[in-house]
């Protein structure tokens, strides 16, 4: 059970969040201008890092904010919380083989 | 009856409280501190169990939760709980206890037949003789569950309640012995809030066993003094019978406190267990270690136990397992046993030492206290089945791999054997924990920390009571100055002795007369019955890495996760493969350490409390008027209102009828509501719609459907302007909270410039749905809205006064027919509800339920998200694409232009009349357009939707079909289970009404 730094809210319990994926992929701003390999790309490729990892999480049972989260998602280790506007924190990044 | 074997001058037990308790039927007495298992043997019981493969017959191996064999029933009936440790069961009057996997009895257990066919159970036998054919699966599963039933659960409702807490702390200490006493003493001192967890019902640990001093007196009074001095510090919580089993991310923590199981009378307001999730800053895990059994042929007849559960026993319960005792043993520490024992008045008929040289101080000691030493002796053969009788030692061959040389019987009646000792890892290997093998040991220790935990004493490989001591003191300390609390000094160490247990010799597998495999057994994992020879037949086929030699033999698997074979399990393979243990690696141990009941799990959220049940303001009405209920999401909606004893379809029959005939009545306050506000408001509804809202004007109302990104229709409803930059959206009742959830994903992660702000006014209001001909007839006389077709067209809402109180009422309809929905605030629900009722008598108001309104929608071709929609539906495929605007962008629109959602054959929304107007089809059945005499037939989609129609005087359905837009007018049939057909014609989806006369009226 993760303890997770909600920026709005500060530490909570894993079960009051929902998760949302990888952060920053962004909605093509003219859907209609993306081909269709770029467009399945946003919609069903994540990057799934073995290691340090942008993602973003919902504080669904508290504040209803969504923000984003830097994770290892080996160690489960949590390098930091941002809102959705800020800069990501610097963090060493690892990635696993 | 005689506890021939009770000492009177030792142990922990109360000698005034005598306990009665029952062992398969037969009564038996023991004393208040016992445990089953010392009862039992008090009374001289080894045998309590059979073996779970192959019914061998078994006794009581250990004194703790490391006991493999003595898994027992406790009771019957609905609290009976299977496959209790009597090791760790304490004793209570009245107890009945029962052996599990023997029957009748461990005696004469008819599934003894199995050891007969030995030979069919090797290594990896589920998967070579239950795989094939597949056909049979079903009839091996049955025979497996039977011949691996060990206990039995309860078939009764639980009578019993259980409780679930939460906690915080500062510093967890997991474990009550020495190490973990000192810890929690440091960490108290420094003003820490501590939680200290043991799992026994008294503190000390290893020290209740044991006969050693703490600064020159007895430690229990060590253990006493520290426990008040914690009782002194009231941010101290002390949790005996508590065990410490599952350690998480992040420091999160689960225990499980036992509150009434050890009691006669069950108190009805305690909770039978009680479950702790703490969150803890810093751990220190003082979880002691464990003794490996020695492997050795036929090690698991009754009688041969752990020399530290023979030294358990005699000290701190004051029992005898026997008169007469062997000791089997690769190290010193074991000798330590041997002489409490001779102290208590038990023969040491011999010591069978593995080690070449005998020598040690605990060695030393039990020589001049002249207990007789075969050193370099190995065990060529047990005596006696059901109980030793004799063990035979022979010396050992110079590599160690066999025996030379005579052989000599010596006559006992139990062994206490020693393979080393395994610190308990458990809780650090669950917490990701890094694990080191030392080879002095022969043991895993705990390397590098992946939390916020130390380990200290025996789990982290610290052997010396002293050296526990201190190694808690510190620990302690540096837990509460981690969690920021000021620096106490550990301060000194009280006196103790600091003997370990070493020197020792590993070797791995015991010799006997023959070679392993070959009459008798050596077992490994008792609990699974796994033997050296299941091992090495696995390495011979070709398993190398230890992962699947676990799974492929079982090994250290089950709720026993290899607490006595684990490292025995590695010694034998690192033997056979020749490679040293480190190579070979370890398993992960995984939570829980031992079994924990589906209660504890389930704390109190079972009956009424498991979920949460959403209730409209007219719910008493409804249960007054003999509504049947189905579950909407979390919501009770009525279903149907049957008369006297009519049943479900006459009840909807009449319904649907009297609507269409008259004016009926819908509870529709469950429809998920969203308060839309905000100057960018319409160009939000643009982008999360498919149609367009600009033209909305104020007082008008249009249906709306929503798409994912991927372009699956995910929600529809009506979403009205109530002013400017002000609407009111309507969801589907169960998708409320899953729309809300993603326009906020939309608004705050991709459009934060949208000035647009939600808010869930669902349970704000309560809603009547009034359908059919009479509907405004009805309501003109409760209302001073003019309801007029002039005044109050299709689509558009008023606002004013229904049954006297403030109300919005909405011209739409779900049923078809001319319909209006009232919403008034919740509290003025059921007054609005009763006035209706009672105003409409005239008109033959008839409530209807959920039914209905689905018959009602589908005769008109109105889909229901989640029945004709599952998440792979687009509105193109439901002959909805006028509905998707070309002139603007919306979620899901460019998905719609993938290649795949533009292919003719994908399964398409229709409506279907069966050609038997009485047949009704099943909803789910699947379509074909070729028959065939039996099955695989290529099938071309699915009925989902079916009902009678009174309205229409037949049956009718709704589907989805591959091309089905284009193959109006053709047939499909419906093959069901027993090989009737029903042939069906593919229509148009809209069968009343098609015109929308009667809803515009
Ligand atoms: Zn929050």
């Amino acid at each position: 059970m993760l303890l997770i730094p909600c920026p709005y809210c500060g530490a909570r319990t894993e079960n009051e969040f929902a998760y949302g994926g990888e952060a920053h992929k962004v909605r093509p701003e003219h859907p209609e201008e993306v081909s269709d390999e770029a467009w399945a790309d946003y919609l069903f490729l994540q990057k799934n890092t073995n290691g340090t990892y942008y993602e973003r999480w919902v504080h669904a049972h508290g504040c209803r904010r969504w923000f984003n989260l830097v994770r290892d998602t080996l160690t489960n280790q949590v390098h930091g919380a941002y809102k959705i506007e800020e800069e990501p924190p610097k963090v060493d990044e690892t990635t696993y083989v | 009856m005689a506890q021939t074997y009770r000492l009177q001058d030792r142990g922990r037990v109360d000698l005034e409280r005598p306990i009665d308790f029952t062992f398969n039927g037969k009564r038996y007495r023991g004393y208040a501190g016992d445990t089953v298992a010392s009862a039992l043997l008090a009374n001289g019981i080894h045998l309590v169990g059979r073996s779970f493969k192959y019914h061998r017959p078994r006794g009581i191996l250990g004194a703790g939760a490391e006991e493999p064999n003595a898994l027992l029933q406790v009771e019957s009936g609905p609290r009976t709980l299977p496959n209790v440790r009597a090791t760790q069961a304490e004793l209570y009057d009245g107890m009945a206890v029962t052996s599990v996997n023997a029957w009748p009895g461990p005696d004469t257990d008819v599934g003894a037949v199995n050891q007969l066919f030995a030979k069919l159970f090797p290594a990896g036998f589920y998967y070579k003789t239950f795989m094939w054919p597949g056909k049979a699966w079903p009839y091996y599963e049955k025979v497996i569950r039977h011949a691996a039933g060990l206990g039995k659960a309860p078939t009764d409702p639980d009578p019993d309640f259980y409780d679930k807490r939460y906690a915080h702390c500062d510093v967890l200490v997991a474990g009550g012995g020495p190490a973990g006493l000192a810890a929690a003493l440091t960490a108290a001192r420094s003003g820490a809030r501590v939680v200290l967890a043991d799992e026994n019902p008294e503190f000390g640990g290893s020290l209740l066993s044991a006969r050693e001093t703490i600064d020159g007196k007895p430690a229990i009074d060590w253990v006493q003094a520290t426990l008040d001095e914690l009782r002194g510090h009231p941010e101290v919580r002390i949790l005996p019978r508590t065990i410490v089993f599952g350690y998480y991310d992040h420091n999160w923590i689960d225990l499980l406190e036992s509150r009434t199981d050890h009691l006669s009378r069950k108190p009805d307001d305690r909770p039978r267990q009680r479950m702790w999730k703490v969150r803890a800053q810093e751990v220190v895990l003082a979880t002691g270690a464990i003794e490996r059994p020695l492997v050795f042929v036929d090690n698991d007849r009754p009688g041969i136990m752990l020399a530290s559960a023979a030294r358990s026993y005699v000290n701190r319960y004051g029992v005898k397992p026997g008169n007469r005792c062997v000791l089997v043993t690769n190290n010193d520490g074991a000798y330590q046993a041997a002489l409490d024992m001779q102290d208590a008045g038990i023969e040491i008929a011999a010591a069978i030492d593995v080690r070449a040289e005998a020598t040690g101080p605990f060695t030393e000691r039990a020589k001049q206290a002249g207990i007789r030493i075969l050193p370099n002796h190995g065990v060529a053969a047990v005596d006696g089945a059901k109980r030793v009788r004799a063990i035979k030692a022979q010396p050992l061959a110079a590599d160690g791999e066999r025996l030379t040389g005579a052989s000599r019987k010596i006559a006992c009646d139990f062994v206490a054997s020693s393979g080393g000792w395994n610190p308990t890892v458990h809780l650090f290997s669950q917490s990701r924990g890094k694990l080191r093998f030392d080879a002095e040991t022969a043991a895993f220790v705990p390397d590098r920390s992946v939390q916020r935990a130390r380990s200290a004493g025996c789990c982290q490989g610290t052997w010396g009571l002293m050296g526990c001591l201190k190694d808690g003191l510190a620990a302690g300390a540096e837990a509460a100055k981690a969690a920021g609390f000021p620096d106490t000094k550990a301060g000194s160490t009280p006196k103790a002795s600091d003997d370990g247990f070493l020197p020792a010799r590993w070797l791995w597998t015991v010799p006997g007369e023959q070679p392993v495999g070959h009459k008798g057994k050596h077992f490994v994992d008792y609990q699974n019955d796994v033997t050296a020879a299941d091992l090495l037949l696995a390495i011979r086929e070709g398993y190398t890495s230890i992962e699947h030699v676990k799974r492929y033999t079982t090994t250290g698997m089950a709720t026993d996760q290899g607490k006595t074979s684990n490292v025995n399990a590695l010694g034998i393979v690192s033997q056979a493969r020749g490679l040293p243990i480190p190579e070979i690696g370890t398993t992960t141990f995984r939570p829980p350490y031992t079994p924990v009941t589906f209660g504890a799990w389930g704390g109190r959220d079972v009956g009424d409390l498991f979920d949460a049940e959403r209730h409209s303001p007219m719910h008493a009405w409804h249960v007054r008027a003999g509504a049947a209920f189905e579950n909407v999401g979390l919501w009770k909606r009525p279903w149907y209102y049957p008369i006297g004893n009519e049943s479900m379809h006459d009840a909807v029959q009449r319904e649907s009828k009297a609507t269409r005939d008259s004016v009926g009545i819908l509870d529709a306050t469950t429809l998920g509501r969203i308060d839309v506000q905000g100057p960018d408001a319409v160009e939000f509804l643009n982008r999360v719609y498919t149609n367009g809202w600009k033209t909305l004007k104020p007082g008008m109302a249009r249906y709306g459907l929503m798409l994912g990104e991927d372009g699956m229709v995910m929600d529809d409803g009506v979403t009205a302007c109530l002013r400017e930059n002000h609407y009111l959206m309507h969801t589907t009742s169960g998708g409320a909270g899953d729309v809300l959830a993603h326009l906020e994903e939309y608004l705050q992660t991709e459009w934060p410039e949208l000035r647009v702000y939600l808010t869930t006014v669902t349970e704000q209001y309560a809603t009547a749905a009034l359908a059919g001909p009479n509907a405004r007839k009805l309501l003109q006389e409760v209302t001073d809205i003019d309801l007029s077709p002039e005044a109050f067209p299709f689509m558009t809402f008023r606002e004013g006064t229904v049954a006297g109180v403030p109300a919005r009422v909405f011209r739409i309809s779900f049923s078809g027919d001319l319909s209006f929905e009232i919403n008034v605030h919740a509290d003025h629900g059921l007054h609005m509800w009763q006035t209706l009722m009672s105003v409409g008598e005239k008109y033959d108001i008839t409530p209807y339920g959920t039914e209905t309104m689905h018959v009602l929608r589908a005769e008109k071709g109105f889909i229901i998200v989640g029945q004709e929609t599952d998440g792979t539906v687009t509105p193109i495929d439901l002959g909805m694409d006028k509905l998707c605007s070309s002139k603007k962008d919306f979620i899901g629109k460019r998905s719609l232009a993938r290649p795949d959602m533009l292919d003719p054959q994908r399964k398409q929304f229709v409506g279907l009349l069966p050609d038997d107007p009485e047949e009704v089809l099943e909803e789910g059945a699947q379509l074909v357009e070729v028959l065939k005499d039996a099955p695989p037939m290529d099938m071309v989609g699915h009925v989902s939707s079916s009902y009678m129609s009174p309205n229409l005087g037949r049956s009718f359905a709704l589907a989805l079909v591959e091309g089905g837009l284009h193959k109006h007018g053709q047939k499909v049939f419906a093959p069901m289970p027993g090989g009737k057909t029903i042939a069906c014609t593919i229509t148009n989806p809209v069968f009343f009404d098609p015109e929308g006369e009667r809803l515009r009226a």
